[in-house]
């Protein structure tokens, strides 16, 4: 914020600082607890949306809101937020411009107004042609969202940063275009600190009342959350998705980057995007889109089917960071160490892992329980298959493992798998030494020869590799054979001459 | 072994009739000892002195330390008799089963220190672990070409605690897992090989390396090792010799990237090892101070391996055969070693006389130098080795082609040390023979295919190299009777002779050769004037024959095989291929008790029974090579129990080729295909 204001001596102190909580909740409508009205068009044209019901418009264009809520106060907020000060020091705005934009506004909406009115007159017409329903109603959308850009613009003037690119960088604008845009981050709460001085509690004002437009509800956070904040937008960090969010190798300073909180039920729904005709819940945006083709023909243009985040303008994200809703834990933004989570996947697997019970379990070894079933899958794999064994009877599923922990330990050896000792260890190999007996009972098997035989070497062995599991038995019949066969030659890469007994020639 | 048996009853039989009159009771145990000490160089004198007294019987049994036994089946009376045997070598028993080895075992015990099972197969890990448990002083064990052996085998050796040296080449079906029983249970271990166990992987030579400090010798040639397995080889403190032949997966990165280690290292082999270049070799040399012997044999096809090389080496020896060498390359190697003693350019492309000339001025004490196939070097190479290297003791020139009897005489000049010379294929003439024979010392002499020596030159070697051990004749078509009875009259010691195509040779030269009592090796292949006469009187005197090559001598017949049945016990190989020897012959040849690989091709006169019967009665056959024509006369039931006492059978489909081809038609193809 600093330096987005460019004003130094802002105190920043946590006390200072005061947070918005923006949620799509509607049932818990709330008027902003602080009763600063004391602005401007912006109320006024506040006035006009009441027109239209608020549950209506959620019910059928919540994409929209979610737009609104979460990518305008991701990047643009701020910028309205200092630009609209009427104390702002900085008067390079010229008056008359901004007077006549917000006639031009006036206008806009007056139109609106008579185009909703006119909706609602003739809605039994309409019943019968639903068509021209669906028409007027985008007419109105489209009308609003030239409301809001025009107004946003109008805002974003007074901010000489910003204003230039502004519309051209902002993703948000351009998504409110399409009404089918569905927005991936469904955040629950954003946190914002600002330093409260006398200027800026307007600014939160300001927010707050563009919130409601954008928003139709809003629940300022009761609780005062301490915390990070800096809009610096143009902070570009690989967004490489890992499944922890692994913030300890990044290493982004506390600071650099927005910290977005989801709530439990959020984190554990199963689907985070919604039709906005029928309600149909999806686990993907994609699916989505696809779904939304369904619902006319104005769904199926490319532009509706684009993959969104695709747009040039969208590479201005703010490095977006996540925190667990779990107090205490320390991937929640309170802890002293907190280590952000990276992607929303990061934060479910880590809610999951962390803080829910583990109700998946293995149907093969009745043990190993999961809370992720990404995580029981894996296992699965393995589970049973730890053919690599020591002679302490710790299994490993990797060679390379087995030999670690042999190198590690004094003592250790690695123990042979049970079908080879078994196939050649036991009954067959003593048929062939009985064998071999007869073939030279004149001269040789003597009974001292029989009795020297060396049975109990034998058991010895067995017992040696008793301790390995008879019942991944099956799996291992692979691996004793290790394919070498005598008919092949697996040294026709050796030049000549190796493998020759001296005494051929 | 038969034989001795034998005798021990004919002793007893004496010892009853005179007791205790003989002179030589005398003599007390410590004595005798001393006396045995001194009789190791030839093993029949053991068996007389052993044959004096019962006495002296005794003691020849308790002297003895190492055994070759040659059956597996007499093993238990043999070493009743000689019961403190601490060596045991049975690489001449192809069949050995688990019942033997336990018998071995259990009747040695912990007097065996060593054991070679190398050239046996049929035993099983259920053998060695029979050895584990009784034999706890074993320290030496070789299990190579166990093809069969499975991890167990090694769990085996790994049980066998005081064990140093484990040899398991080839020991295909050996994985980490029994590698990794050994390296833990086996501490003392100091030398390990695990040449061709293509089942070994980085883990396991790791783990050796980790759990086996004491280690100072290891073979990992042609197995699947990587980098990976390095940076522990390397850090062994006290490994001296590193053999990594033909480990495809070794490169300049593993190489170039190992940081430290290989302190003690004193020879390594990366013969083979395609890819790894000249930065391997300096960094290889440059970490490594110590370094005394490198083999980069067939390392890189390509590269030239020694451009780019300094620093200050302590190199003897240095092997490049097959590289490509420049003469900057040998320049570098000559400025970088401080003393090379033993240099091999075998088969190096890019030798030139420059490059030898550079290399034997500035190291002088050169004692051996393998420029075999260096077509390039002249007579000027001669010359300027003669001059500077005044010590060398082995010279090989084969197929120096254009080198002539100008620079041979330089050799027979200068080198008065000369012990083995090879010059198959060159020009030399009896003019460079006669001056050769200077070489007072040769024990060693190759001159195949030069067409142009007669036995004008060869008279002159016979009078004057009378150490000579062994000749190479082959295709030296100039040679007759005259020569070769020279050479059997001056060369008393002559152990190996090869007169392959010298068709001028007749009975009359065998008779004469027959005077070499030390005579081992024969190869007299397409003298077709050789006859039963001669071979007989061969086999008749030269007791330690052991390889024999009689193909297309057509006049040998089945009474040179009674001959070889009655006086050669020790033949152990022998090609009769297009002989005239029928069933009779067959079957007398299989008698001979260590007859371990025969070549029978195009025997006219032998029947499918006849073969039948000498296979069956042969008990110590190893490999026998046969025409595919009498496979299907075999009963398979025989083949399998045949092969089943460890006998490989190989059959052949060579057309029947009577004519022998000219020497001269020959040398001009094999030079036909070097201008190629």
């Amino acid at each position: 914020m600093k330096q987005i204001i460019g004003e130094p001596g802002i105190d920043l102190s946590s006390d200072s600082k005061m947070d918005l909580k923006l949620t799509r909740n509607s049932e818990s409508f709330h008027k902003p607890n602080s009763s600063n009205h004391n602005l401007n068009s912006f109320n006024q044209a506040s006035q006009y949306f009441p027109n239209l019901s608020p549950t209506n418009f959620l019910s059928r264009a919540e994409n929209l809101q979610q737009n609104l809520k979460t990518k305008s106060t991701n990047s643009f907020e701020p910028n309205l937020n200092s630009g609209m000060a009427t104390q702002n020091p900085p008067l390079d705005w010229d008056p008359h411009a901004m007077l006549s934009n917000l006639s031009f506004l006036e206008q806009k909406i007056h139109e609106v107004q008579s185009l909703v009115q006119s909706i609602i007159d003739q809605q039994a017409e309409f019943s019968s042609r639903p068509s021209e329903l669906a028409t007027r109603q985008q007419l109105a959308t489209a009308d609003l969202t030239c409301i809001i850009i025009q107004l946003i613009s109008t805002a974003g003037s007074l901010l000489p940063s910003i204003k230039n690119t502004l519309l051209s960088n902002n993703p948000a604008l351009r998504q409110l275009v399409n009404p089918d845009f569905n927005n991936n981050l469904k955040c629950e709460g954003l946190i914002r600190n600002f330093p409260e001085t006398a200027r800026n509690s307007e600014y939160e004002d300001l927010l707050r009342n563009l919130d409601n437009e954008a928003d139709w509800m809003k629940e300022p956070n009761p609780l005062p959350q301490s915390d990070i904040v800096d809009a610096n937008p143009i902070d570009e960090h690989d967004l490489k998705e890992s499944d922890d969010g692994d913030a300890e190798r990044e290493h982004l300073p506390p600071g650099s980057y927005i910290v977005l909180q989801l709530e439990k039920e959020e984190i554990l729904a199963p689907h985070t995007h919604f039709c906005v005709i029928c309600g149909k819940g999806f686990k993907r945006d994609a699916n989505l889109r696809m779904h939304m083709r369904g619902h006319g023909d104005e769904y199926k243009t490319p532009a509706a089917l684009a993959k969104p985040s695709k747009e040039p303008g969208s590479d201005v994200h703010p490095v977006t960071r996540y925190s667990c809703p779990f107090v205490g834990c320390k991937r929640n933004k309170e802890h002293k160490k907190f280590q952000p989570l990276k992607t929303i996947l990061c934060v479910k697997n880590h809610y999951k892992r962390s803080h829910c019970d583990k109700s998946y379990t293995c149907s093969r070894c009745h043990a190993k329980k999961f809370s992720v079933i990404a995580d029981l899958k894996t296992h699965e794999k393995h589970c049973g298959r730890d053919k690599w064994q020591c002679s302490c009877g710790t299994t490993f599923s990797r060679k390379d493992k087995l030999f670690g922990h042999v190198a590690l330990f004094q003592g250790h050896t690695p123990a042979l798998p049970m079908d080879e000792v078994k196939a050649s260890g036991s009954g067959q190999g003593n048929d062939d030494m009985t064998e071999d007996l007869g073939g030279y009972n004149g001269n040789f098997a003597s009974e001292e020869c029989l009795t020297s035989m060396d049975v109990k070497g034998i058991d010895e062995s067995r017992a040696y590799f008793s301790p390995m599991n008879f019942d991944g038995f099956g799996a291992l019949d692979e691996f004793g054979r290790g394919g070498f066969d005598l008919e092949d030659n697996p040294f026709a890469f050796i030049p000549s001459g190796f493998g020759q007994r001296s005494g051929d020639s | 072994m038969e034989m001795e048996t034998r005798m021990k009853k004919r002793i007893r039989v004496e010892a009853n009739t005179e007791p205790s009159e003989s002179p030589f009771e005398a003599l007390s145990e410590e004595i005798l000892f001393l006396i045995l000490d001194l009789l190791d160089s030839n093993p029949l004198d053991k068996k007389s002195f052993s044959l004096v007294s019962r006495s002296f019987f005794a003691v020849e049994a308790r002297h003895r330390r190492s055994l070759t036994p040659l059956r597996p089946e007499l093993l238990p009376f043999v070493l009743s008799r000689y019961n403190s045997i601490s060596h045991l070598n049975l690489t001449l028993c192809p069949y050995l089963s688990d019942a033997s080895l336990s018998s071995i075992a259990s009747l040695l015990g912990p007097s065996l220190r060593s054991i070679n099972l190398s050239g046996s197969r049929s035993y099983s890990h259920r053998g060695i672990e029979s050895l584990a448990n009784k034999c706890f002083n074993l320290e030496e064990i070789d299990v190579s070409n166990g093809v069969e052996l499975t991890d167990e085998a090694a769990a085996a050796i790994g049980r066998m605690s005081k064990v140093e040296r484990v040899r398991m080449g080839r020991c295909k079906k050996v994985t980490d897992l029994g590698i990794g029983c050994i390296a833990v249970c086996c501490p003392n271990l100091k030398l390990l090989c695990l040449k061709g166990c293509v089942g070994v992987t980085d883990l396991g030579v790791a783990l050796i390396a980790v759990k086996c400090r004491k280690l100072r010798s290891l073979d990992v040639s042609f197995t699947m090792i990587t980098k990976k397995c390095l940076p522990a080889i390397a850090q062994l403190p006290n490994l001296e010799d590193l053999c990594m032949t033909g480990c495809l997966g070794i490169n300049d990165k593993a190489l170039v990237t190992l940081k430290q280690g290989f302190k003690s290292l004193q020879a390594l082999d990366m013969s083979n090892c395609q890819n790894i270049s000249q930065a391997s070799v300096s960094s290889i040399l440059q970490k490594n101070p110590s370094l005394h012997h490198l083999n980069l044999s067939y390392c890189s096809p390509v590269n030239s391996m020694l451009s780019g090389l300094h620093g200050v080496f302590k190199l003897n020896s240095i092997k490049l055969d097959g590289c490509h060498v420049s003469t900057d390359g040998l320049k570098s190697l000559a400025n970088s070693c401080i003393s090379l003693k033993e240099l091999s350019l075998s088969k190096c492309s890019g030798v030139t006389d420059e490059g030898i000339s550079v290399i034997v001025a500035k190291h002088k004490d050169l004692v051996k130098l393998d420029a075999t196939c260096c077509r390039y070097i002249t007579d000027l190479s001669l010359a300027a080795i003669t001059s500077s290297c005044a010590s060398l003791v082995s010279l090989s020139m084969e197929s120096c082609t254009k080198v002539t009897w100008e620079g041979f005489r330089l050799i027979g000049r200068h080198c008065p040390k000369l012990e083995e010379l090879n010059l198959t294929d060159t020009d030399l003439d009896d003019e460079g023979l006669t001056s050769l024979s200077q070489c007072q010392n040769l024990t060693s002499l190759k001159i195949g295919i030069c067409l142009k020596i007669t036995d004008e030159g060869l008279i002159q070697i016979g009078r004057s190299c009378p150490h000579l051990q062994e000749l190479d004749l082959y295709r030296s078509i100039g040679i007759t009777d005259k020569g070769v009875s020279e050479i059997a009259r001056g060369c008393s010691n002559l152990e190996t002779i090869c007169m392959s195509y010298c068709t001028s040779i007749s009975d009359e030269s065998l008779k004469c050769l027959s005077n070499c009592a030390r005579l081992n090796t024969l190869e007299i292949r397409g003298c077709s004037l050789v006859s039963s006469v001669g071979i007989s009187a061969i086999a008749a005197r030269c007791c330690n024959l052991s390889k024999l090559d009689i193909k297309k001598c057509y006049e040998i017949n089945d009474a040179a095989m009674l001959s070889f049945a009655r006086f050669s016990h020790n033949l152990r190989q022998i090609n009769l291929s297009y002989c005239s020897v029928t069933d009779v012959g067959v079957s007398a040849l299989a008698s001979i008790s260590c007859l371990q690989v025969v070549t029978m091709l195009h025997l006219s006169g032998m029947s499918a029974d006849g073969l039948a019967a000498a296979l069956l009665m042969c008990g110590s056959l190893m490999k026998v090579k046969l025409h595919v024509s009498f496979k299907p006369f075999i009963s398979p039931v025989l083949i399998n129990r045949v092969e089943s006492r460890g006998c490989m059978f190989q059959w052949l489909n060579k057309p029947f080729q009577v004519q022998l081809e000219s020497s001269e038609v020959w040398k001009q193809q094999s030079h036909d295909i070097f201008v190629e």
